[in-house]
């Protein structure tokens, strides 16, 4: 992966929302919305079981009209040109995304042609991708014989190898051991520092944050709570507080009555398919 | 790129990876040669001794081995939607509409697999056939004129499928709806009978089902001697509009499946 630096106007940001509003019926998963993302970082979307953050990256990634206001990603608006946001943009959903019934090549090689990567290049690039996600030796094996470690760096291998922009990654580690764990935040590190890729992930669990992200949003109930670098957040809630003192504290500390029926079963189903 | 080039490239790449899935499992093809052996041992058998039928100059077994294949298209392709209920319930669904990817590719791509679906299913009907000795038409051009109706017909059961899919969108409304249509739309049709022998209402009915003019075309490419109710034009452009209109609707509901 030699020349894998991302190109983008200095001035722009990565993600711009504005007034960005989704609702169910009468229920609202998130609420006038206005988030700025400026290019480079590793931006951390953190926040209770059904406090909207899957809902949101629905609409980032252009799975999800908004009910209203708007939203640009990598300088386009995702109601007016999906497509070209798409084109600049790589997505690993909470759910399992890589198609067990197919090998790692081709789970990969179907990314690579559906995002367009010209057919001369396509086998290099499936091969780079393999390599830098350290899956080289199991390429040929049916996916569904893959650990969950193993299918979570294939679903990455799949979410870069068109060198997007910006990568959306909705609870990247959620059921994985230490060590699987440590091997996707590594590949995280590489991909943001050494390519450029701006990262956008949601996450439950704070050693994560405090290991990869440099800044962080706190939705509650579809809103804004908190957003700035984990330090000061950390000094504003208090003396030594660590990042779950500042999630209970953003998050109302009332996280009991959070979340829903669905989400838990949505959190588990991934966990047991991944585990 | 030029955007029909895309749509189709990106549809051959949709379309290879289901190939290969396929290809995985031939079990679950060959299981699928089951029910038409017995419609034809069986139910082709009693029947041919029933006099009267007004089928023109062919044995009852010529008249309905077309129904059959008919059948065994229709009944491989209407469940072909259980398949994107699943890819929705994991998430594969959703990596593949945030990349870009013209949505009537992705509805595309999977109708073409169910045409090979398709094929393999006329493969096996015509061993079957010449295993019981019905007389079929082998010259190629009726030969390629089965294969290419079954691969459209294919295509049309399948989007059908697939905009069940997309409404229903869980595994159990699925089988539910799925069970409570392939029999009407079997039985409202010229598969088994000739539409001369059916009351006026179930002519209507029989006469906006797309598997009548499938029927219809098999019938006269398939078996011979065999006749028609319809010209292969017609047929042919009655499946093919249909196709279109279902990949439209299709594409138009896919991104649904997702939220
Ligand atoms: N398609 C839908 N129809 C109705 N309600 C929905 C739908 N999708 C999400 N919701 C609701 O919107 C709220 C936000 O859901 P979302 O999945 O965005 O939460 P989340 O922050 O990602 O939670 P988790 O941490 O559990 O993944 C929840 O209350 C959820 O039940
Ligand atoms: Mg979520």
């Amino acid at each position: 992966m030699a020349a894998v630096t991302v190109q983008h106007g200095a001035h722009e940001l990565a993600i711009e929302t504005s007034h960005l509003t989704r609702r169910f019926g009468d229920f609202t998963a998130i609420d006038q919305l206005n988030l700025s993302v400026p290019y480079g970082g590793i931006f951390g979307l953190l926040g209770p079981n059904g406090a909207g953050k899957s809902t949101l990256i629905k609409m980032l990634t252009t799975l999800m009209k908004p009910s209203e206001g708007s939203a640009r990603v990598a300088g386009f608006d995702i109601v007016q040109a999906p497509g070209e946001v798409r084109k600049r943009i790589g997505y690993v959903p909470q759910l399992l995304s890589a198609d067990g019934a197919l090998t790692g090549v081709e789970n990969l090689m179907l990314s690579a042609k559906l995002y367009g990567i010209p057919g001369a290049e396509q086998k290099q690039r499936v091969d780079e991708a393999l390599h830098y996600m350290g899956l080289s030796d199991s390429a040929r094996q049916l996916v569904k014989r893959y650990s969950g470690g193993m299918i979570r760096r294939l679903e990455l291998a799949q979410a870069m190898i068109h060198r997007p922009a910006i990568l959306f990654l909705d609870e990247p580690t959620i059921g994985l051991d230490p060590v699987a764990c440590q091997s996707v935040w590594d590949r995280l590190k590489a991909l943001n520092k050494e390519h450029g890729m701006t990262i956008l992930m949601t996450s439950h669990f704070m050693d994560e944050v405090d290991e990869l992200c440099d800044t962080v949003a706190i939705l509650h109930q579809g809103r804004l709570a908190a957003s700035d670098t984990p330090e000061q957040l950390k000094d504003a809630v208090g003396d030594e507080a660590t990042m779950t003192d500042v999630f209970a504290y953003f998050s109302g500390g009332n996280l009991d009555r959070e979340g829903s029926y669905r989400d838990v079963g949505q959190t588990r189903m991934t966990a047991k398919r991944l585990g | 790129m030029n955007a029909v080039l895309e749509f189709f490239t990106k549809s051959l790449a949709i379309a290879e990876m289901e190939l290969r899935k396929l290809l995985r499992d031939p079990m679950e093809l060959l299981s699928r040669a089951v029910q038409p052996v017995l419609w034809l041992a069986i139910f082709g058998q009693v029947f041919s001794r029933v006099r009267g039928i007004p089928i023109g100059n062919v044995s009852y077994l010529s008249f309905m081995t077309p129904g059959i294949l008919a059948q065994s298209v229709l009944f491989t392709a209407i469940f072909y939607g259980i398949a994107v209920i699943w890819e929705r319930d994991l998430g594969i669904i959703h990596k593949l509409l945030a990349s870009p990817t013209p949505r009537g590719a992705l509805v595309f791509g999977k109708a073409i697999a169910a045409g090979f679906r398709g094929l393999v299913q006329a493969v096996i009907i015509y061993l079957i056939a010449l295993a019981m000795h019905i007389s079929l038409r082998t010259d190629p051009i009726a030969v390629i004129g089965v294969l290419a109706a079954v691969v459209l017909g294919s295509a049309v059961f399948s989007t059908f499928s697939l905009i069940i899919a997309c409404i229903v969108k869980t595994r159990e409304r699925f089988m539910g709806i799925g069970q409570v249509l392939t029999m009407p739309l079997f039985f409202a049709s010229n598969a088994i009978y000739p539409l001369s022998l059916m009351p006026d209402w179930l002519k209507v009915v029989a006469n906006v089902n797309p598997l009548t003019y499938l029927v219809d075309a098999l019938r006269m490419l398939m078996i011979d001697g065999g006749q028609g109710a319809h010209s292969l034009l017609m047929n042919f452009t009655v499946l093919g509009v249909v196709f279109i209109v279902f990949v439209f609707i299709a594409a138009k509901l896919y991104p649904t499946l997702v939220g």
